[in-house]
């Protein structure tokens, strides 16, 4: 196995991008990633992106932003229908197996020109859920009242969680929804949405891009102070039937966690991608963080959550305090599909 | 697995078992499942600039700012090398065929469009890349790469943020330039020249 480092990461998110394109969006995140290690696209490998048609309203809407990449002379690229994490996923695997010593990745989501309530119902069967057009807050609701019930978690445990969100996102720039002055009182306060689910449980709905550089071996080193060392990456799946799961567990990122070799040693910090309250919970249990982990000092996905990026998001942050030596061993965690279906951790070390 | 692809699978030409009752049903051979979704879209930041403009009966381009190449529309950046283009440049309205075929099928939803039709793509005058354009005001079999173009705009009062002001290209009777220096040519010889790629 080689060793690869995120050695560079950007990334930027508003509530709605309402004056500009995915490329416009993408043009200053792409250079401003490249740019901090010295990087042009022709030092570039490989460049891999995620990115959904279904919120762009546009077939192969993609191909569109690799306008904000440079692709002259032709470049050696990928794309996934996927979270980018599963797009650094792939760079990963390509630098495995060598040829090439730097990678981009990047993704990028703009849900705010459709309704990403709705969209979400698409990714379902189309014969029996598909046509019954369940929003995704009613689906989670469903989740949220069996885990409730069953003892698996409490009331007060969720509005924990999303104070914890609240009140890390105050010191994040970058999230579009905070506050500093938010108790489990204020929370359990708030009127449901989709009862049992609060507003504070549903992550906010956000615009944003993300881009992040790999290199492996020396490569990194040349190129970063600190590289965040990739030590373990792994992404398993459950069944995408809901009736055949057990809601109150997550088994493919217990998986992931062990394949990746999150409980190793200790971790400083972990990113979660969970778009509810509900299943950062789960998260937290079958990944195996502890009392000493800092869970989402960023306010994670709940405190905005931009479809397509938010695992990759999580993954950069993450990154970034190895870079910024507040950390030592982090983990980033992306998620795809319904209730937490697919799972996706990466756990990294700076040296 | 049948190396046959005529051949059905087992699990799908295999008899399906039914309850008594539904023997005689008649089997259910698709589903309707509606799907609509909608969509605002927003023209973003250079987009905006050139639309704006053209509803001046303007036409505006951005300039790459590595090497000065002129793109139109204008799409806020330089895809060659992913470089922000964020000045304009104002072009004028004349220019010439580029590239362009003649279409004997009707397009669905524009029932005011004659065919056959030309279809162009149009380099104007200071542009180093062509976009598209209807030709018109000259037998289609006359059409040819090179040719002189000047645009035929809505009156007036009609013109708004839209690519339909400008309702077609017309000869202007000058000169033809020469095909190896029309449309995307003249734009490789000038990349080759630079000893950039293009």
């Amino acid at each position: 196995m080689r060793d690869i480092a995120v050695v560079s990461v950007a990334q930027h998110q508003e509530k709605a991008l309402t004056h500009t394109t995915e490329v416009e969006l993408m043009v200053p995140i792409i250079n401003e990633a490249r740019g901090a290690v010295g990087l042009t696209q022709d030092d570039i490998g490989f460049t891999c992106s995620g990115s959904s048609d279904f919120l762009a309203g546009q077939a192969f809407s993609f191909v569109h932003t690799l306008d904000a990449v440079g692709a002259v002379p032709p470049i050696s690229e990928s794309h996934v229908e996927m979270d980018g994490a599963w797009a650094l996923y792939e760079a990963w695997v390509k630098l495995q197996i060598g040829g090439v010593d730097t990678a981009l990745v990047y993704s990028y989501g703009k849900s705010s020109p459709g309704s990403l309530r709705d969209v979400l119902s698409t990714q379902l069967d189309p014969y029996y859920l598909g046509p019954l057009w369940p929003d995704a807050f009613s689906m989670a609701a469903l989740q949220a009242r069996i885990m409730l019930e069953s003892g698996a978690v409490s009331e007060q445990r969720l509005a924990e969680i999303a104070v914890r969100s609240l009140n890390g996102a105050a010191g994040n720039p970058l999230a579009v929804r905070s506050s500093a002055e938010a108790t489990v009182e204020s929370v359990l306060a708030e009127a449901p949405i989709a009862d049992p689910l609060r507003p504070s449980d549903c992550a906010a709905s956000a615009d944003g891009g993300v881009a992040v550089v790999l290199a492996a071996g020396d490569r990194a080193r040349e190129l970063c102070e600190r590289p965040a060392w990739i030590k373990g990456i792994d992404h398993r799946i459950d069944p995408h039937q809901p009736g055949v799961r057990d809601l109150t567990r997550a088994p493919s990122a217990e998986m992931a966690a062990a394949q990746a070799g999150a409980s190793a040693d200790r971790l400083d910090a972990a990113e979660l991608a969970a778009p509810f309250t509900t299943q950062e919970h789960i998260l937290e249990l079958e990944l195996g963080l502890g009392n000493g982990t800092a869970v989402n000092t960023s306010g994670g996905a709940l405190a905005g959550h931009t479809m397509m990026a938010a695992g990759l998001m999580r993954i950069a942050d993450a990154a970034r305090q190895i870079h910024d030596e507040q950390a030592d061993r982090v983990l980033g965690h992306a998620a795809s599909g319904l209730y937490l279906q697919q799972n996706l951790v990466c756990v990294m070390e700076g040296e | 697995m049948s190396a046959d692809p005529s051949i059905p699978p087992a699990a799908l030409s295999g008899e399906v078992s039914l309850p008594e009752k539904l023997a005689d049903v008649e089997p259910v051979r698709s589903v309707r499942t509606p799907i609509r979704l909608e969509y605002d879209f927003i023209p973003g930041s250079a987009s905006s600039g050139y639309l704006n403009a053209f509803a001046d009966r303007k036409i505006l381009g951005q300039q790459s700012p590595v090497d000065g190449a002129v793109f139109v529309p204008p799409r806020g950046v330089d895809p060659r090398h992913g470089a922000a283009t964020p000045d304009y440049v104002e072009l004028p309205d004349t220019g010439h065929v580029g590239g362009f075929c003649v279409t004997r099928l009707p397009i669905p939803g524009r029932d005011d469009l004659e065919i056959p039709y030309v279809s162009a793509w149009i380099h104007l005058d200071g542009a180093d890349i062509g976009f598209l354009g209807l030709v018109a005001g000259i037998d289609t079999s006359e059409v040819r790469m090179g040719m002189r173009v000047r645009a035929v705009w809505k009156p007036d009062d009609e013109l708004g943020c839209t690519a339909e002001n400008i309702l077609y290209w017309e000869p202007t009777g000058e000169p033809d330039i020469p095909v190896t220096a029309a449309g995307t040519n003249a734009w490789h010889a000038k990349q080759a020249a630079a000893g950039e790629p293009g």
